[in-house]
């Protein structure tokens, strides 16, 4: 069996290791337009902060495809998919496979905005090459502005603070994490980022870039040596679109979802061509649909799978959900799920948990400085547990496994 | 596998598995000394207390572990006796792990140092210390 995987992040080491567990024999090649092996994306704002170093950076053991009979094909991308006579093209060259797994991951987008080909030191933030050229341009004298005050553009902020002057945060929405907060959790990260000296331009956009300053649409100017994009990111279709498979969701919105569509062990609409992480989009419990959910956990896991599914392993329907941990300057939040149904909210001197109850489910929760087996919690999520079944206002109080009943704890504790 | 099982029934809440964990995962080589830089329970075992039941949970070592796989830098792994392992040079303290754990057993080493878990000992010769010190055999170390 020839197995051949197009790209390198962690979806690729969860399908490495599967299809290693099922057949020992079989060619795995892996092409990624990347010169490292595979490495933690979220790491490179841990990196610029100080908090790890290049040699811990790395995901697995550095024997690790070696130990795996792996062909790792560091800096070649693959340029052409043909599905029809199952072959790939990199560098040039033409190879065969057997089964193909897709996990290209998922790219910045930039907004086109006037001037912004003047700015010189200019950068996105999703690969350590990004973090590696921008540690290079920032010093204790730099201003640097970051737009997009989502996840990875306050984990930029954060990477940085040690080491840059003054932070301008600019985002359109008129509150910070838009995506992973409600209005007034948002507003306890920016009052403490505010309180470290970021600053922040909310409800407001770049109309347009000079060499070293942005004006923004408010008519704003914001001087700055370091511009850093981080506005979303859009899956890397290209390849299976291409080839002529499905890469699209239309909602009920009318509005289409985009990523690579696949059932449930990861299968795309293509014969033996499988996707998996930020390029696909994945089955979220909470909404009981498909959507984006560029999350690492959900990479590892739809890899794994793709991988099982390739090499005759077990497969089964997982149920993925949003999931998001990180500290900000000092402050820690974990998210999951969605933020829909009634909220419930309790409020200590160091804490800030929010809990999303809809049809007797717990739907999501949002969780901001201390917090303790929240995943307790996430379970609940993933297993559509019915808050009828539980003490609820205990699991809220203090997550718990006996608030999920004597049963539950014997069938996972006893022997 | 051999896995840290739970008779609940047991169990006195004494907490002194808890801190035999916080012993056994500081290098000290006499009891008291463990704590003396101000440590506290719980690092890798619990002892929940709920409507007068007490019983100790720490990491199931799961066949599926959600923790080392949604864990963004690697440093959970296992080791050669099955046991879920933290590499705590590579953890970043992120907390991932918490969010993903459905027993609730990752424990937070505060602000981007690394988590705390279960370990089975690895470093007390696989002896799990927990269970060396239950004086109520409310939790015991034995294959499935």
């Amino acid at each position: 069996m020839k197995y051949v995987i197009i790209g390198n992040g962690v979806a690729s080491v969860g399908a490495i290791e599967a299809i290693r567990k099922n057949d020992k024999e079989g060619s795995i090649t892996v092409f990624t337009d990347e010169t490292y092996s595979c490495y933690g994306r979220p790491l490179i704002s841990y990196y610029l902060e100080g908090k790890t170093t290049l040699d811990k950076m790395g995901y697995r053991g550095e024997n690790f495809y070696k130990e795996n009979n792996v062909s790792l094909m560091l800096g070649r991308p693959v340029t052409k998919l043909d599905a029809e006579n199952k072959k790939v093209t990199a560098g040039g060259k033409k190879y065969d496979y057997d089964k193909l797994l897709v996990a290209t991951g998922s790219s910045p987008f930039v907004p086109p905005t006037p001037g912004y080909e003047k700015v010189k030191n200019k950068f996105t933030f999703i690969r350590l090459s990004d973090a590696l050229a921008i540690e290079k341009k920032v010093t204790k004298k730099s201003k640097v502005l970051i737009v997009g005050a989502g996840l990875t553009g306050l984990k930029a902020a954060e990477g940085l603070y040690p080491r840059a002057g003054k932070i301008t945060v600019v985002d359109m929405a008129d509150r910070v994490l838009p995506a992973v907060m409600d209005a007034e959790s948002s507003a306890i990260i920016q009052k403490h980022l505010e309180g470290k000296g970021i600053k922040f331009c909310l409800n407001d956009s770049v109309r347009e870039y000079s060499e070293t300053a942005a004006t923004l649409a408010g008519g704003a100017k914001i001087d700055f040596d370091v511009l850093i994009t981080s506005v979303g990111v859009r899956p890397n279709v290209a390849l299976v679109q291409d080839a002529g498979g499905v890469c699209e969701r239309m909602t009920e919105s009318g509005r289409p979802f985009r990523g690579i569509v696949t059932d449930d062990n990861q299968k795309t609409s293509l014969d033996d061509v499988y996707a998996a992480g930020d390029c696909t989009l994945s089955y979220d419990v909470t909404i009981g649909n498909t959507r984006p959910l560029a999350i690492q956990p959900n990479a590892y896991l739809q890899g794994e799978m793709a991988g099982n599914a390739m090499s005759g392993g077990i497969t089964f329907k997982r149920n993925y959900l949003p999931v998001n941990a990180g500290g900000f300057i000092g402050l820690h939040i974990i998210t999951a799920g969605s933020y829909v149904g009634e909220a419930t909210t309790v409020r200590t001197e160091n804490s800030f948990h929010r809990f999303f109850v809809k049809d007797n489910r717990l739907m999501g929760f949002i969780q901001i400085g201390e917090y303790s087996r929240v995943g307790i919690l996430t379970d609940m999520i993933r297993k559509c547990t019915p808050i009828g079944s539980v003490d609820f206002q205990e699991l809220i109080r203090e997550p718990k496994l006996a608030a999920l009943g004597m049963d539950y704890v014997k069938a996972v504790l006893n022997k | 596998m051999k896995r840290v099982y739970v008779n609940e029934e047991w169990c006195l809440g004494c907490h002194l598995c808890e801190y035999w964990c916080v012993f056994s995962a500081s290098k000290e080589t006499h009891f008291p000394f463990a704590f003396d830089g101000g440590a506290k329970p719980p690092a890798g075992i619990r002892v929940e207390d709920y409507k007068g039941i007490n019983f100790a949970v720490n990491c199931r070592h799961c066949e599926d572990p959600l923790c080392l796989k949604g864990c963004i830098s690697g440093a959970l792994s296992r080791d050669e006796s099955g046991a879920v392992c933290v590499d705590k040079t590579k953890c970043v303290g992120c907390h991932t792990c918490i969010a993903m754990c459905p027993y609730g057993a990752i424990v937070s080493g505060g602000d981007n140092m690394p988590i705390k878990k279960c370990q089975l000992c690895a470093s007390r010769d696989h002896v799990p210390q927990c269970v060396a010190h239950c004086p109520n055999n409310a939790i015991v170390f034995e294959e499935e």
